[in-house]
């Protein structure tokens, strides 16, 4: 049976555990429709000219596990934070792992989705934020609105700082032959409330996986959303992830996508402005070999004056890698004063490794500020030569000039140890050590 | 302690060096001139092991070993250091963590170990007070918005630092303003002894007056056609290149 069948039939069963009664199921019936008639994206459709998903589709997924699996801290302790403490929402093979988890309901709710579709005390907030920013009409969006049952749910009310990084944690024990989640996450962050938060997929062995994900955020006004996504997989892991932002004024949402591997990572990041001078930020490194594919689809809707966005994107392919940026700028007529800049800096290090960047503005006001600039190089012969002069070998200097590259995104990271673990993954990529703590 | 012998290199088809004979003893300065293009910064680039340029005929030797063959950081390793005329821009890699990780690849390569701590920090302060480096300095990423004057008195630190047996400098005089280049100067002639020794590549005599040479070298059109003691470098100012031409036909 092909995936798309199976999905369907398995809705039909997934009905069947759940509360029909409910207006939830009004919007799942609706998205699993609009999967029906859309079905899997192809490179047919302009927004996946570059990346297929046909290889992936043909094998037999399960779409709910069997088995239910228990994972011991000690062995999966390399994922999480260490330093600093955190909360940490962990899911294995899309069920909730009390055990590995510390969520809250202290001040703030750091806690189940499930729990918050069913329980009656979060009907409001799930009748106002649910569903509400994610696309209706995108096909694989819809898929997961459809099977939407499990995931994180933070919910920072006004005025509150959240006193420690949140960390959802995905974990896929290769339980079954090849399983696909379908996390749904929903972030909710008051007026002049700041969070962090880190969100990770993670295989704990070679089994296929397609996690196809959906992540909404809202930012009220003056809010600070500092969002990082480490996708740094085993080479069978899929990752299609959805996510969602909407800004109100004044907030501040950054969204860090680190791309260090799996077979294909998809990720369509969506941002879209319901208020004046604000700032969305989108940065990503993409560090990849082999086969493995990563696409970054990148919208930011400007729809109000005075806002600013900036996309900053550092991608290393080698191998047969291939990389697909394409990075949309919207600015309606309405949003006058716009800043919005893009960036996309890649460096291939194979003949065999591909990069596709497409930029797309569309800007329907006059008085703006908008620039996107891709490039495409090698490395830098004379830098290379520069410290290999100094005694410095070349692999290690061809590490460092790498790093060097990416500096600029990894600076900007705000929480400390996540800095340094992300350099340790550099470092480990290019496969070297060096003699001190970048 | 150098010792180049009928060098000929080439880049794509064309031949750059024709064939460069140079002695350059320890304890020795030696300087070599010339008008632009006459290879002068691809000879320095050579010596280093630059692999873009093919060495078609000819050695090189240091302190007797033929180091024709050697990777860049190998030569660096054994002593030679180049001092860069445009000197490279590393984002992120502090100029401490830099030098650092020159020195203990160098000893990693001698059969050393890391150098504490402690010794190095030291080391630092010393030669860092020598070139009057701010200490703020050190902390800034390798390069990055540095003055012209900065990123060569940050070279002459790495020299100092590294303490090579031949140091090449190129054109280490442009872009320097009158007090740049005096540190500068300064620094090499601390660091000059008679286990050393210094090849000064410039277009001007400028810095010869901070760096005495014992001999001039004019470079032209990939061969050294005529050598001197200081007083060529002085004549060389005065008259330009021209005459040597004349002499040559």
């Amino acid at each position: 049976m092909e995936l798309k069948e199976k999905l369907l039939s398995s809705f039909m069963a997934f009905e069947e555990s759940i509360d029909v009664q409910s207006e939830l199921h009004d919007v799942r019936t609706a998205a699993i429709k609009n999967f029906e008639n859309k079905g899997f994206p192809t490179k047919k459709d302009e927004a996946w000219k570059y990346t297929s998903l046909n290889a992936i589709l043909k094998k037999d997924f399960s779409v709910f596990p069997k088995n239910e699996v228990t994972i011991e801290f000690k062995d999966v302790k390399k994922y999480f934070l260490h330093e600093i403490d955190t909360y940490k929402v962990v899911f294995i093979d899309g069920v909730f792992s009390s055990h590995l988890s510390s969520t809250t309901h202290d001040g703030i709710d750091v806690c189940l989705m499930s729990s918050a579709l069913t329980k009656p005390k979060y009907k409001m907030v799930i009748d106002t934020y649910f569903n509400q920013i994610a696309s209706k009409d995108e096909s694989l969006t819809s898929l997961n609105t459809a099977f939407a049952n499990e995931g994180a749910y933070i919910n920072i009310p006004k005025s509150k700082v959240a006193d420690k990084p949140i960390e959802i944690m995905y974990f896929s024990t290769g339980s079954e032959a090849a399983l696909l989640v379908q996390p749904r996450n929903l972030v909710i962050v008051g007026e002049n409330s700041h969070v962090q938060i880190i969100e990770r997929h993670q295989c704990l062995n070679e089994n296929a996986v397609l996690t196809n994900s959906v992540t909404e955020i809202f930012a009220q006004k003056r809010a600070i959303v500092d969002y990082y996504k480490i996708q740094n997989d085993e080479l069978e892991a899929n990752l299609i992830d959805n996510t969602y932002v909407s800004q109100k004024q004044e907030s501040h949402v950054s969204v860090h996508t680190f791309s260090f591997g799996g077979n294909l990572t998809r990720n369509n990041l969506n941002f879209y402005h319901f208020g004046e001078r604000l700032t969305s930020t989108l940065n990503g490194i993409t560090i990849i070999g082999d086969k493995q594919h990563v696409d970054h689809y990148t919208l930011v809707h400007h729809a109000q004056p005075n806002c600013e966005s900036f996309q900053d994107y550092k991608g290393i392919f080698s191998d047969r890698s291939t990389g697909v940026f394409n990075g949309k700028v919207y600015v309606e007529k309405e949003a006058q004063k716009t800043n919005a800049f893009q960036k996309s800096n890649n460096i291939l290090l194979s003949d065999k490794a591909t990069i596709n960047a497409k930029p797309q503005l569309e800007i329907f006001a006059d008085d703006v500020k908008c620039s996107h600039g891709c490039t495409v190089g090698q490395l830098d012969e004379t830098a290379l030569f520069y410290m290999q002069q100094r005694g410095i070998p070349k692999k290690e200097a061809k590490a460092l000039l790498m790093y060097a590259f990416s500096n600029a995104v990894i600076e900007s990271i705000k929480i400390p140890e996540l800095k340094k673990r992300i350099t340790a993954i550099i470092a480990n990529k290019l496969g070297v050590k060096l003699g001190f703590d970048l | 302690m150098l010792s180049i012998k009928n060098l000929h290199a080439s880049i794509g088809d064309k031949e750059i060096l024709k064939g460069i004979n140079l002695e350059v003893k320890a304890g020795e300065v030696h300087a070599i001139m010339g008008p632009n293009g006459a290879g002068k910064s691809t000879l320095s680039s050579i010596i280093a092991g630059n692999e873009n340029y093919e060495v078609t005929d000819g050695e090189i030797f240091l302190e007797n070993e033929d180091i024709s063959e050697l990777a860049p950081e190998e030569r660096a390793h054994k002593g030679v250091f180049l001092s860069f005329q445009y000197p490279v821009e590393i984002p992120g890699v502090s100029v401490t963590n830099f030098i650092k990780t020159a020195i203990n690849e160098k000893r990693k390569a001698n059969g050393q170990d890391e150098m504490p701590a402690n010794e190095m920090l030291k080391l630092i302060r010393e030669k860092s007070e020598l070139l009057e480096m701010d200490r703020k300095f050190l902390s800034r990423s390798l390069n990055e918005g540095f003055s012209g004057g900065e990123k060569k008195r940050n070279e002459i630190f790495q020299m100092a630092m590294l303490e090579p047996k031949i140091a090449i400098l190129d054109e280490t005089d442009s872009g320097l303003d009158i007090d740049a280049l005096r540190i500068v100067a300064n620094g090499v002639n601390k660091l000059k002894n008679s286990n050393n020794a210094v090849l000064v590549i410039t277009h001007y005599q400028r810095l010869l007056d901070y760096i005495v040479p014992d001999f001039v070298h004019v470079l032209m059109d990939g061969k050294i056609v005529k050598s001197g003691t200081k007083e060529l470098a002085l004549e060389l100012e005065e008259r330009g290149y021209d005459w040597i031409k004349e002499e040559l036909v």
